[in-house]
């Protein structure tokens, strides 16, 4: 069951992904990066964090591409033109591009100390509180640089956007 | 009893009663607001137009259902299925009463209880957005695409003192469990007043609940922040080229919204179903009293006729209303009855404020209500949760 739920919701993730690149309106690759935003919050929850799936959900689900989509609403994008493609990308992209994955997923699994048997329902520190006394004692350099940055790239945003008055 | 079947009852319970609230609400609506503006409103399809919701949704489904050949096919159909699957999706996170036990079997009257369901809340309705946004591209429609954008901008903005305003009690209950929310509301002050939090120490979230409220006027895109369908900008704004039953869906959307507001308001501030003051001062008997007392109006009206069916109609209703206060009478029913009449009491009167203020408020400008939210609300929001943050540090043990 475990697996079979894994599957399906990665399965989906992974079309959305690609679906991302293949459509070629912007609107609809970004909704496509909606789906994999969901597909990935369903998987946390799954998982037992429940506070990661719903902040995935507020943050980049609701906020995030929420933007994406008004930005590209507002400068009214239209879809892509195709454009002819290079010799070497007809013939070599897509071999070149499964030995690439092929690649990272063997260097990724021998580089990773092998973990133990993961289940969905096993794991239950992620909760509210789990998170914040996590995020408030251990990780607190971290956040607090985390939140440092943001700032400055608000500062950055509003200096930028600011209309010059002479 | 089996959880399958227990929450497939549930479902249809919750399902049932949610959608006859949805076609009444548009009629109370239009009555109430009639009524303040010194009209009678829908009366001609059944005593008092109360079978207007029904005659409404009869035309609206036998409407053809045009789709305009300029529009973006994929996207114009999955608008109106995105907005009304979030605003019905979280209900389902809402419990409605405590845990009760019917005929040997114990269960919460809610269909989820998530530990993190304010949260949760926040997240199923930001995605809502999408149903508006996407509405209004669709459309192709240079007001569709203005109401729609109006529309992302305005709940982006509205989200923050929303959720600031969520935070503060959330700190001041230290719970993020609607059903621990509520119980952790059940004390009173002095043995009579409540500790909603709203009167909560030690800091009574009273600007809290204003800013929540307001905020959630925009979120929902109700009167005075109904910009996204401004008519007389916009035409009808996001959903200027949908008919008939997609016209249909984004004013369910709308309406599941201000129920789910409405009620989160309800727990969060309100106490949930916790009567105003205790059982032992005579809570329990208020409904029955109110009941009476409706049924006793009803007799009199009944006697003194100003039309001649009401001879008839008010004594039936005035029976009616007889009955409902026995059957809140009867011992057993009380616990399950009771916390159902107070909290479908705080949710219909929240639900009255926002057409109240839809038949009073004039439409804010835009940059009015942009600039509402960033330089009034949202510092607001801020100081309040300082503030609280503040109280609840120094008084911590």
């Amino acid at each position: 069951m475990d697996t079979l739920l894994f599957l399906v919701l990665a399965a989906i993730a992974v079309a959305c992904g690609i679906n991302v690149v293949l459509q070629r309106h912007p609107i609809s690759s970004a909704l496509s990066l909606v789906g994999v935003m969901g597909a990935l919050a369903v998987l946390y929850l799954q998982l037992g964090g429940e506070f990661i799936a719903a902040a995935q959900l507020i943050v980049y689900a609701g906020a995030i591409m929420v933007l994406f989509v008004f930005v590209i609403m507002l400068l009214n994008a239209g879809s892509e033109r195709k454009s002819a493609r290079h010799l070497w990308a007809r013939w070599a992209g897509l071999p070149l591009l499964f030995i690439f994955v092929g690649l990272m997923a063997y260097v990724i699994q021998a580089l990773l100390p092998p973990s133990g048997e993961v289940s969905f329902g096993g794991f239950d520190g992620g909760s509210a509180q789990a998170i914040g006394n996590r995020l408030f004692t251990i990780y607190l350099l971290p956040f607090e640089i985390t939140s440092i940055l943001i700032l400055i790239a608000i500062v950055g945003a509003i200096v930028l956007a600011r209309k010059e008055i002479d | 009893m089996n959880f399958y079947i227990l929450s497939l009852i549930k479902i249809v319970v919750v399902v049932a009663v949610l959608m006859h609230v949805l076609a009444y609400l548009q009629w109370i609506e239009r009555k109430v607001i009639a009524h303040v503006q010194l009209r009678v409103g829908p009366r001609r399809v059944g005593p008092h137009g109360l079978l207007q919701p029904l005659a409404d949704v009869i035309k609206l489904i036998t409407k053809e259902g045009m789709i305009p050949s300029h529009v973006n096919h994929v996207f114009y159909l999955l608008a109106p299925f995105i907005s009304v699957a979030f605003a019905l999706i979280s209900i389902c996170l809402i419990p409605f009463g405590p845990i009760i036990q019917v005929a040997g079997v114990k269960t919460g009257m809610e269909l989820t209880d998530v530990n993190i369901a304010v949260i949760l809340i926040l997240g199923i309705t930001g995605l809502g957005v999408y149903g508006v946004a996407l509405a209004g591209w669709s459309s192709n429609n240079k007001y569709a695409l203005l109401g729609g954008l109006r529309s992302s901008a305005q709940m982006i903005s509205y989200e923050l003192p929303l959720a600031l305003a969520i935070a503060a009690p959330l700190i001041v209950l230290n719970t993020l469990s609607f059903r621990q929310i509520v119980d952790k509301q059940s004390f009173y002050y002095f043995g009579f007043i409540p500790n909603w939090t709203i009167f909560h120490s030690p800091f009574p979230q009273i600007v809290a609940f204003l800013v929540f409220l307001t905020a959630g006027f925009a979120e929902t895109n109700r009167v005075p922040f109904d910009l996204p369908e401004a008519e007389n900008e916009l035409v009808a704004g996001f959903h200027t080229e949908y008919a008939s039953m997609k016209f249909a869906a984004f004013f369910m959307a709308e309406y599941a919204n201000m129920v789910t507001v409405s009620c989160v308001a309800t727990l969060l501030f309100l106490g949930g179903w916790q009567p105003p003051f205790p059982a032992e001062y005579g809570s329990k008997f208020i409904p029955a009293l109110i009941f009476v007392a409706s049924a006793l109006l009803c007799f009199y009206h009944g006697m003194n006729p100003a039309r001649p069916l009401d001879r008839i109609t008010l004594p039936i209703v005035g029976v009616i209303s007889l009955i409902a206060a026995a059957v809140y009478l009867i011992p057993i029913a009380q616990p399950i009855l009771l916390p159902l009449f107070w909290f479908g009491a705080k949710v219909g009167v929240i639900l009255f404020v926002f057409i109240w203020v839809r038949a009073t408020l004039p439409r804010f400008r835009y940059d009015q209500l942009m600039r509402f939210a960033w330089l009034f609300l949202f510092p607001l929001a801020m100081l309040n949760l300082f503030v609280t943050s503040l109280a609840v540090a120094l008084t911590a043990k």
